[in-house]
């Protein structure tokens, strides 16, 4: 049996599943299983209003910004890039700060409909740089999107002091799920949506891996996949910002472990992408609630930690391998 | 049949395909050659409708291919260009697979499945049809792409130096297949050589270019002639006989 054949997706499922259990009884209100059989109707309401929603806002923005990452490094041809690396989640950010300060009254879908516009500018506009740059390098490329997404930051911050709403960034620009509670998290269902989209077109961006020749050979319109690649991602990044905050590396960790292990057809390891996806924000989260308990460390801070480690191991990695 | 009329192409300042018209016959192997900077490869990514052409049109069937859908122009023609450069981590069979994507759209029957076998048997890479491309000798790799255009299963197969950075057994290989595949599968196969002694061993036809122009086109003996050759070379070259075959000295 391949250790990546359906029985093992099942298998793997399951030990998601053990995590969101886990998830769910995990906090300083105490919510068992023998309570909530017995009525206990405050572990009942905390488990409806806030274990529940927060177990599944988690889920849900781990296996999107993983796809998110697959998908970008398909189009950018490049495994160093991720959406919060190449100034996709700064634009986003942007977006969420611009939004505060001209319709601070408007509903929660149109700021994220705003931001998603912001973080589409945003990579287009890495994409586009891409493109200008003569040498394409491996190593470039992550530093064009760490230095564009630095510019766009700068912009945001410098915004932000102006009208006084620097901690309104703080709170986008760290993940952070102790904040979601119930009405808080319900637009995160978007990235399920995009996610099976991302499934369906699947072949689509393998192919736009192989380069934009390749693409075209097959009868397919690389800037038709690649717009759609975009929206997705954007899309992804502006609902996970707008509702949880940014959580750095995990769209490069997880594509990664899952490229090095099965390789890069998306058909085929896409499922496994949102699963570990889901698992490692699981993991993080519930990591973050147990340190210091009672109190909490953000995911963010979870995720940068672990996320900064391994990119240095991959870097070094390639470099051993190259020299 | 191939037709290409009035074609030219620039970048910026410089004329790369220079007002070229020409009809390339279906069957047979074709050889481009020519010194560097010629137009071959500009001329083939053209044909493939991977550029288009600054003026003039061309033809694949009667198919206008800056007009036709880019899918089915997929199921007439496929190319294979020189740099392979893979940053996705597929394997061979994954890849071949591909081949079939402009007829089944990524819902693979029955009878993509027994193209892929025969194109992987074809090109002798069963062995090592489940190693990730990134495993592979070049040889091999270069084998898997050519397996991938094989599953295509064109009319027209366009191949741009496809011996680049191959050994000499390697080269070889790819030139008996190609034969074989314009010989046995009746394809049209168009192929940029850098080697003339290749060219001269397995081509039907040749076009010589130069300068972005066609300065000769005919059966191979037509063109394999020493005065010709080297003049679109600038280098002495000698074309000597040896067992029916015409090889270049140079």
């Amino acid at each position: 049996m391949s250790p990546f054949s359906p029985a093992s997706l099942a298998a793997a499922s399951f030990l998601l599943l053990a995590l969101v259990l886990t998830s769910l009884f995990v906090g300083v209100s105490d919510v068992t299983v023998g309570g909530l059989v017995q009525g206990d109707a405050h572990a009942r309401e905390i488990l409806l209003a806030s274990r529940i929603p927060r177990t599944l806002a988690l889920v849900l923005a781990g296996m999107g910004m993983a796809v998110g990452g697959l998908i970008m490094q398909m189009l950018a041809r490049n495994r160093f890039v991720e959406p919060s690396t190449v100034g996709t989640v700064d634009s986003a950010t942007l977006g969420m700060l611009v939004m505060m300060l001209v319709a601070p009254g408007a509903s929660v879908m149109v700021k994220m409909l705003v931001a998603a516009l912001f973080a589409l500018a945003g990579t287009a506009l890495f994409l586009r740089i891409l493109r200008t740059i003569p040498l394409r390098s491996t190593l470039m490329v992550p530093l064009v999107g760490i230095m564009l997404g630095g510019v766009i930051g700068a912009a945001t911050t410098f915004l932000a002091f102006r009208f006084d709403l620097l901690q309104s960034i703080g709170a986008w620009t760290t993940g952070d799920f102790s904040i979601v509670l119930r009405g808080r998290y319900e637009l995160l269902w978007i990235v399920a949506g995009l996610t099976a989209l991302a499934y369906l077109a699947a072949d689509r961006f393998t192919v736009a891996g192989l380069g934009q020749e390749f693409t075209t050979n097959l009868g397919l319109n690389h800037r038709r996949v690649l717009s759609l690649g975009l929206a997705i991602i954007a899309l992804v990044s502006a609902a996970v910002v707008v509702t949880v905050g940014t959580i750095p590396f995990l769209g490069l960790i997880v594509p990664n472990v899952v490229s090095m292990m099965m390789g890069d057809n998306i058909r085929r390891s896409l499922p496994w992408v949102g699963l570990i996806g889901a698992g490692l924000v699981l993991i993080c989260d519930i990591g973050g609630r147990l340190i210091i308990y009672p109190f909490e460390i953000p995911i963010g801070t979870m995720m940068g930690v672990i996320g900064a480690v391994f990119f240095l191991f991959l870097l070094l990695r390639r470099n051993a391998r190259v020299a | 049949m191939i037709e290409i009329e009035k074609v030219t192409k620039s970048y910026g300042e410089t004329v790369v395909v220079d007002d070229i018209s020409i009809t390339l016959p279906s069957g047979g192997v074709t050889s481009i050659i020519g010194p560097n900077g010629a137009g071959k490869s500009t001329l083939l990514s053209m044909i493939g409708r991977l550029l288009s052409p600054d003026a003039g049109s061309i033809q694949v069937d009667g198919l206008d291919v800056s007009k036709t859908p880019s899918d089915v122009l997929a199921r007439r023609l496929s190319l294979l260009r020189q740099d392979n450069h893979m940053a996705a981590r597929l394997t061979v069979r994954d890849l071949v697979t591909f081949g079939r994507y402009p007829y089944s759209k990524g819902r693979y029957t029955v009878e993509d499945e027994r193209h892929v076998g025969d194109a992987l048997r074809f090109l002798g890479l069963e062995a090592c049809a489940d190693r990730f491309l990134d495993e592979l000798s070049g040889g091999q790799r270069q084998r898997a792409f050519v397996a991938m255009v094989m599953c295509q299963n064109t009319d027209y197969v366009l191949l741009d130096e496809p011996l680049n950075n191959l050994d000499i057994k390697h080269a070889v290989e790819i030139m008996r297949l190609v034969r074989r595949a314009a010989d046995e599968f009746r394809k049209t196969v168009i192929v940029v050589l850098h080697d003339i002694n290749m060219a001269s061993a397995y081509s039907d036809h040749i076009i010589a270019m130069k300068n972005g122009r066609i300065v000769a086109h005919g059966a191979m003996q037509e063109v394999i002639q020493q005065d010709l050759l080297s003049e679109i070379y600038e280098t002495q070259i000698a074309v000597e006989s040896l067992n029916g075959r015409r090889i270049a000295v140079y």
